[in-house]
C-alpha cells in the first residue's frame, strides 16, 4: 500500500495534501554523541512529512478518534493545555487556523496520529538529518551562513499568528518547515541523557544517570542545535505547548 | 561553555517555550544561574490509564497496574546492568527498611526492564534471588518491545540503548497512590527520600477506599 493512500482520509485540509518525500541515507553529526567516540550516526533512508501536520488534518483525526478529544483524553495521556485553543473538542475555531501547523499536542497524541496513519513519530537522528539540509546542499550543518540563518528564527520575536505550513522554500529533501515555524516532537525525544543543570559534577551525573553520564558537546559553533537539544530535554511527554507541533515518518526501503 | 549550555537549558525549561530575544549570551556567570527548575511535572492523572501488558519474573502475564490498590514504586532497569541498576535496587530496599512495619507490608515494588529480548523471566528469577527481593511485593517484569519508549515516557525516566547493548538511562523512582496516580518522585540516586518516605507512610495509613487488590 502506497503512503499516498493511507494519507488520503486525513486529506482534509483546505492546504496540499499532506505527502511523504525520502530522506537520506546520511550521517548526523550530533553536538552531544550519544555515546564515547560515537560522533557520526549513520541514519538510513526514511519517508518524512513534507510539512508539519495542520489543525485541520488533527481535527479529522480527533473525530474519528474521540478517545483524543480534549475533553476524554485521560491527564496521563496529555495535560490541561492540551488543544486549548481550539473553539471545541471537535472544531477548530477563529483561533485556530486549518492549515496551521497543529500545537498544544502532546507525544502521546501525536503518536497516537502518526500510528493512524500507518506511519510513526521520526527520531532525533532522522528528524535532525533532515534538518541538516538548506535548499541545495543535504548537509549544510556546518555552513556558517545556513547556521546563521536558523540562528536568526530564534532571534525575531515571537509573531502574534503562527503562519500556516509550507510557506517557505522546501529543503534539498523536499521538507519544509523544519525551521522556522514550531520545535517538533520526536518518537525518542527522551534518549538524550542531559541534566537540567550542568552545573552538576560527573560524579553526581553518575548518580543520576547509568552509562555514559555527562555527555561533553561537540561542534560548539551550532546553537540552533543546543536549542533543540535543551527544548528536548525539558519535555514530559504529556506536556502540549503553543509552539510545538510534529510531523510523521515512514520506514522507507529502496524506491 | 558549559554555562552557556546551563543557560539554555535553563531557559528551555519554561513549559510555553518563548523564542528567545537575542543569540544567547557567550558566558554567564554561574553565581547569576538560578537553581534549577528542571523538576518534571508529573501528570495528575492514573498512569494505570494506559493499557500495558507486561510478563514477570515468574513468567505471568500482568498489567502495568498489576499493584493497583496498593502504594507502589515503579523504575526501569535491565538485568545486566553493573553500576546503577543495582544501586537502584539498594536505593528501594533502603527506603524499605526506613518504613514503619505496617507501610512496608503495604508497599509494593515493579521494576520494568529496557531489554526484554535478554531479561526473560529466568534471567529476572534469577536476579530476584540474588538481589533477595520479597516476591511477596516486589515484581521485575518485561514489556513487549515497542512499548519501552512508552514506559519511560509514562515515569519520565530518560534512556537510549548503546552499541554494546548496554544501556544509558536515568534512575527515576516514581510513587503511585492506590489508584496509579504519582505523588512523589526521585529523580536520582542521590535525591533525599525524606518527603518519599512520608508519603508512603501517608498512604499506608489511610485504608484504600477501593476494593483491597491482592
Amino acid at each position: 500500500m502506497s503512503p499516498l493512500s493511507l494519507l488520503l482520509p486525513f486529506a482534509l485540509a483546505l492546504g496540499a495534501p499532506q505527502t511523504q518525500v525520502p530522506v537520506g541515507p546520511g550521517v548526523w553529526r550530533p553536538i552531544f554523541p550519544p555515546e564515547e567516540g560515537l560522533e557520526e550516526v549513520p541514519v538510513g533512508r526514511f519517508l518524512l512529512d513534507a510539512r508539519p501536520v495542520t489543525n485541520a488534518e488533527l481535527l479529522a483525526f480527533v473525530r474519528t478518534h474521540p478517545e483524543w478529544r480534549r475533553d476524554r483524553v485521560s491527564r496521563a495521556l496529555a495535560d490541561e493545555g492540551y488543544l486549548t485553543h481550539w473553539a471545541a473538542p471537535d472544531a477548530l475555531g477563529p483561533d485556530a487556523r486549518p492549515d496551521q501547523p497543529a500545537t498544544r499536542v502532546s507525544w502521546y497524541a501525536a503518536r497516537a496520529y502518526c500510528a493512524a496513519r500507518g506511519a510513526r513519530l521520526p527520531t532525533v537522528a532522522e528528524w535532525e538529518l533532515a534538518a541538516a539540509a538548506s535548499e541545495d546542499e543535504p548537509d549544510a550543518s556546518r555552513d556558517p551562513e545556513f547556521r546563521a540563518r536558523i540562528l536568526a528564527w530564534y532571534g525575531q520575536p515571537a509573531t502574534a499568528t503562527l503562519a500556516d505550513v509550507g510557506q517557505g522554500e522546501p529543503n534539498y529533501w523536499g521538507v519544509s518547515d523544519l525551521h522556522g515555524l514550531v520545535w517538533e516532537w520526536t518518537e525518542d525525544f527522551n534518549s538524550l541523557l542531559v541534566s537540567g543543570d550542568n552545573r552538576e559534577q560527573k560524579g553526581a551525573d553518575k548518580l543520576q544517570f547509568c552509562g555514559a553520564g555527562a555527555l561533553e558537546a561537540r561542534d560548539r559553533g551550532d546553537y540552533a542545535a543546543f536549542m533543540r537539544v535543551a527544548q528536548r530535554s525539558s519535555m514530559e511527554a504529556h506536556y502540549s505547548t503553543s509552539t510545538l507541533g510534529f510531523r510523521c515518518a515512514s520506514d522507507g526501503g529502496k524506491p | 561553555m558549559r554555562n552557556l549550555l546551563a543557560a539554555l537549558l535553563l531557559a528551555a525549561c519554561e513549559r510555553e517555550t518563548p523564542t528567545p530575544a537575542a543569540p544567547p549570551p557567550a558566558e554567564v556567570p554561574t553565581a547569576a544561574l538560578a537553581p534549577s527548575t528542571n523538576a518534571p511535572t508529573m501528570p495528575d492523572a492514573p498512569l494505570y490509564d494506559v493499557a500495558m501488558t507486561l510478563e514477570d519474573q515468574g513468567g505471568a502475564k500482568v498489567g502495568l497496574d498489576t499493584f493497583r490498590g496498593h502504594p507502589a514504586v515503579l523504575s526501569m532497569f535491565y538485568a545486566s546492568c553493573k553500576a546503577a541498576c543495582p544501586m537502584l535496587i539498594s536505593k528501594i530496599q533502603g527506603i524499605e527498611a526506613r518504613l514503619s512495619p505496617e507501610a512496608r507490608a503495604e508497599l509494593r515494588v515493579l521494576l520494568v526492564s529496557f531489554d526484554p529480548e535478554r531479561d526473560t523471566p529466568e534471567v529476572l528469577q534469577r536476579l530476584a534471588l540474588e538481589q533477595h527481593l520479597d516476591l511477596n511485593r516486589w515484581k521485575l517484569a518485561r514489556p513487549a518491545p515497542q512499548d519501552v519508549r512508552l514506559l519511560s515516557a509514562l515515569l519520565g525516566v530518560k534512556w537510549n540503548r548503546l552499541s554494546n547493548g548496554e544501556f544509558n538511562h536515568s534512575s527515576v523512582l516514581v510513587l503511585l497512590d492506590r489508584d496509579g496516580e504519582p505523588v512523589s518522585r526521585l529523580g536520582t540516586l542521590a535525591d533525599d527520600p525524606t518527603s518519599f518516605l512520608q508519603t508512603v507512610e501517608a498512604m499506608a495509613s489511610t485504608a484504600p477506599v477501593s476494593a483491597v487488590a491482592p
